[in-house]
């Protein structure tokens, strides 16, 4: 049956990117001599507007099962391919630009507070709105080749973003690390997008996903297609082994990490997988990779939380593992919960960054949780909300993250992979573990801070607390979009979307019962464990992880050195690349090629060198040069044609 | 009676040999310069006779013509010989070779 739908949709839809879009281009352009200090206002009206109509298209969409398309023009002709400027909303892109788009505009709001007084202050507004436009276009493009420009642009963003303080020598490295790592992953990305234009002759979603269905392709090809696009996701989603960049990717401003490397922008990879789940059904293979990669992250990820001593390192390192959570559920199956924790993620970790920029704004810019302590009643609207997305974070009863998160491993559990759903509570037992000793080491306690430091420490503005609060508050009731579990709000809204990939699989709906309950409660008593483990550690007795770490000597250097991944990586691939690199410019560019080029040059210095006596500068040998050369070419034309 | 075309080709012949030896070999740059007019006539004797070996007067044309730039041209020759010896103090040819490679 089609849905008819309202005529305004055609000109809103294409208007939700172009907002932010029309900021950036403004602000960017007139920023630094005429907009200044007020470079705020456009993007966040813009971000503002952009959500009031992201709200109007849901309202549209929610009526219809299928999705609404709207083609503005034919952008890349070339032979077959035609690749149009089209957009395509459906429930799941409109699920997704209600969070972009609602996050967006709070932390724009927040970054007024955080960023007051800097000197890229337009700089940075503009960036964000740039980044907004490019994140509303991968969700909202209507093909793969629309995702791929939205996703190649938030990288570029996100390259822009890390290296804001780019005179920071670490800021510029981890600009171009975030950069590179993730070129490792979308060449995988773009290959799959070949593979995918080769296989089906078209790269619309609708017609790709319907040809999968109706005339499939061999198992091979979708595995092959799957794993590739899974690449990318890999890459842009911080997922084991290129999960590298991220952590470092902190160098940014806060309200960049809580929005890009936590909300919205790693949650990409997460979305295409979700978008192409009829193609990952299709593959047997490429969805226990998914799964597998996703269920090893979130426990590998988690374990290096434990013991970072940074703020906002914790932080990424939990956001690697949340993502980690989101690729498990997809792996299995579980797509709307899948999505559903990375709305709820959205909340609580965008909550979160937020609230660590808040805290690290109040002690003048010190990150090191080391030297922090005791803030509970110094900073209380910055504690309230944390202690919010905290226990979100952790999955406890009723906050947002337990509903996600819970799911998740339910599904696992009744899906009969249980060494996953094993990974996956103990994941979340180290989640709950490193989120509360993050709040313990933060603000109970005594002070730990320098006096200097702690004689300025002060609330935040308005402006970054009350997007605390409203961020807060959604952690808090965010979760009840999908209650009751597995047949809330949220999954009769997403449904329709996942039907095919579901016909696929052969996955049926089951009723909610006995069984998950249990599986709640032992979720829910997993993480109180792992808070009164923290409670212990970092409260009660304070010599504690010190005794553990010295029991566990060599386990506890190898997590608090992040698994020594980064040294692998140095000791193999940046090594070999470096070595390669210069064994290239020794033995091929300096011998080879300069060979060349020099040996060209010494040709004609050596034949000059033999010529040059016959430039003797004397006039009458010049003459006499010519009256030779006039003789030989009169005889050579006597001699040729007689007299 | 007419003289033949090969007496006038002969003595022309003749005249351009010794100018371009004087151009060649003699130092002094007037030398040199009043063996190019030679050079010069040569030609000229040459177009006279074909000129009347035709009957026509292109060729006694072509003579005024060359001879006005040959005034010309040893008017501007004779001014830089000038100053060239103004400079030097001399007139040998064979002392200016700033150009030797």
């Amino acid at each position: 049956m089609e849905h008819e739908f309202a005529s305004y949709m055609n000109w809103i839809v294409p208007l939700i990117p172009a907002l932010p879009l029309t900021a950036f281009l403004v602000t960017i352009f007139f920023g630094k001599w005429f907009i200044k200090e007020q470079a705020h206002w456009l993007p966040i009206l813009a971000m503002a507007a952009a959500f009031v109509l992201s709200l109007l298209v849901w309202w549209e969409v929610r009526q219809a099962e299928e999705g609404f398309y709207v083609e503005l023009f034919t952008w890349i002709p070339v032979g077959d391919l035609q690749v149009p400027l089209a957009f395509y909303a459906d429930r799941l892109s409109t699920a997704m630009i209600m969070m972009v788009t609602g996050v967006a505009t709070l932390i724009f709001i927040y970054s007024k507070g955080y960023m007051h007084g800097d000197p890229g202050y337009y700089r940075f507004f503009s960036y964000l709105s740039l980044f907004a436009f490019s994140m509303l276009v991968l969700v909202l493009g209507a093909n793969y080749v629309m995702l791929f420009f939205g996703w190649e642009a938030v990288g570029l963003c996100s390259y822009y973003l890390i290296g804001f303080y780019y005179h920071k020598t670490s800021a510029a490295a981890a600009g171009k690390k975030a950069f590179i790592t993730n070129r490792v992953g979308d060449f995988g990305f773009s290959l799959g997008i070949f593979l995918l234009f080769v296989t089906f002759g078209t790269l619309t979603y609708t017609e790709v996903f319907e040809a999968v269905e109706v005339e499939g392709a061999g198992t091979a090809t979708m595995t092959a297609i799957a794993l590739l696009l899974f690449m990318g996701a890999m890459g842009k989603s911080a997922q084991f082994p290129l999960h590298v960049w991220l952590p470092d990717a902190m160098e940014g401003p806060t309200p960049v990490s809580a929005l890009i490397h936590a909300a919205t922008m790693v949650t990409a990879g997460v979305y295409m997988v979700a978008r192409s789940s009829v193609i990952f059904a299709s593959s047997e293979t490429a969805m226990l990779v998914v799964a597998g990669i996703g269920a090893f992250t979130a426990i590998f990820a988690a374990s290096i939380g434990i013991a970072q001593t940074d703020i906002k390192r914790v932080m990424a390192y939990s956001t690697v593992s949340q993502l980690g959570y989101m690729f498990m559920a997809l792996g299995v199956g579980a797509w709307i919960p899948a999505i559903f924790h990375l709305i709820t993620h959205a909340f609580f970790k965008a909550l979160l960054f937020l609230g660590s920029g808040s805290v690290i704004h109040a002690l003048s810019g010190e990150q090191d949780m080391r030297r922090m302590g005791g803030l509970r009643s110094r900073i209380p609207y910055t504690y309230w909300t944390l202690l919010s997305g905290a226990i979100a974070l952790s999955g406890i009863f009723p906050f947002a993250g337990f509903w996600s998160k819970d799911e998740i491993l339910g599904i696992t559990f009744k899906d009969g992979a249980y060494i996953i759903w094993a990974v996956g509570l103990v994941a979340a037992f180290i989640t709950a573990f490193y989120t509360f000793r993050l709040i313990f080491m933060t603000f109970w306690n005594e002070s730990r801070m320098e006096p200097e430091v702690e004689k300025h420490v002060h609330e935040s503005p308005w402006s970054m607390t009350v997007p605390l609060m409203v961020l807060g508050g959604l952690s808090l009731v965010g979760g009840f979009l999908g209650f009751p579990p597995e047949a809330g709000v949220f999954h009769h809204f997403l449904e329709p979307v996942f039907e095919p990939a579901n016909e696929i699989l052969g996955i049926h709906h089951e009723a909610f019962g006995a069984i998950d309950l249990t599986l709640m409660i032992v979720s829910v008593a997993v993480a109180v464990s792992g808070v009164i483990l923290a409670y212990f550690f970092y409260v009660r007795q304070r010599d504690l992880p010190e005794k553990a770490g010295a029991a566990a000597q060599p386990l506890y250097k190898a997590i608090y050195n992040k698994w020594y991944i980064d040294e692998i990586y140095d000791a193999t691939v940046v090594r070999l690349v470096i070595d390669g690199s210069r064994f290239l410019w020794r033995s091929f560019d300096a011998a080879v090629i300069d060979g060349i080029v020099n040996g060209v040059g010494k040709l004609w210095e050596v034949s000059g060198a033999a010529v040059r006596p016959a430039q003797t500068g004397k006039v009458q040998n010049y003459a006499g040069m010519m009256f030779a050369g006039v003789f030989v070419l009169l005889s050579a034309v006597i001699i040729a044609y007689g007299l | 009676m007419d003289i033949p075309i090969e007496w006038y080709l002969v003595l022309s012949a003749f005249l351009f040999v010794i100018g371009a030896a004087g151009v060649l070999t003699r130092r002094n740059m007037f030398i040199v310069l009043l063996s190019i007019e030679l050079m010069m006539n040569a030609v000229n004797i040459n177009l006279i006779g074909f000129s009347r070996l035709h009957d026509n007067f292109i060729g006694q044309h072509f003579v005024l013509f060359t001879m006005t730039v040959a005034a010309a041209e040893a008017a501007v020759g004779l001014a830089i010989v000038t100053s060239l010896f103004r400079n030097r103090q001399t007139t040998m040819v064979d002392l200016f070779d700033l150009l030797k490679g």
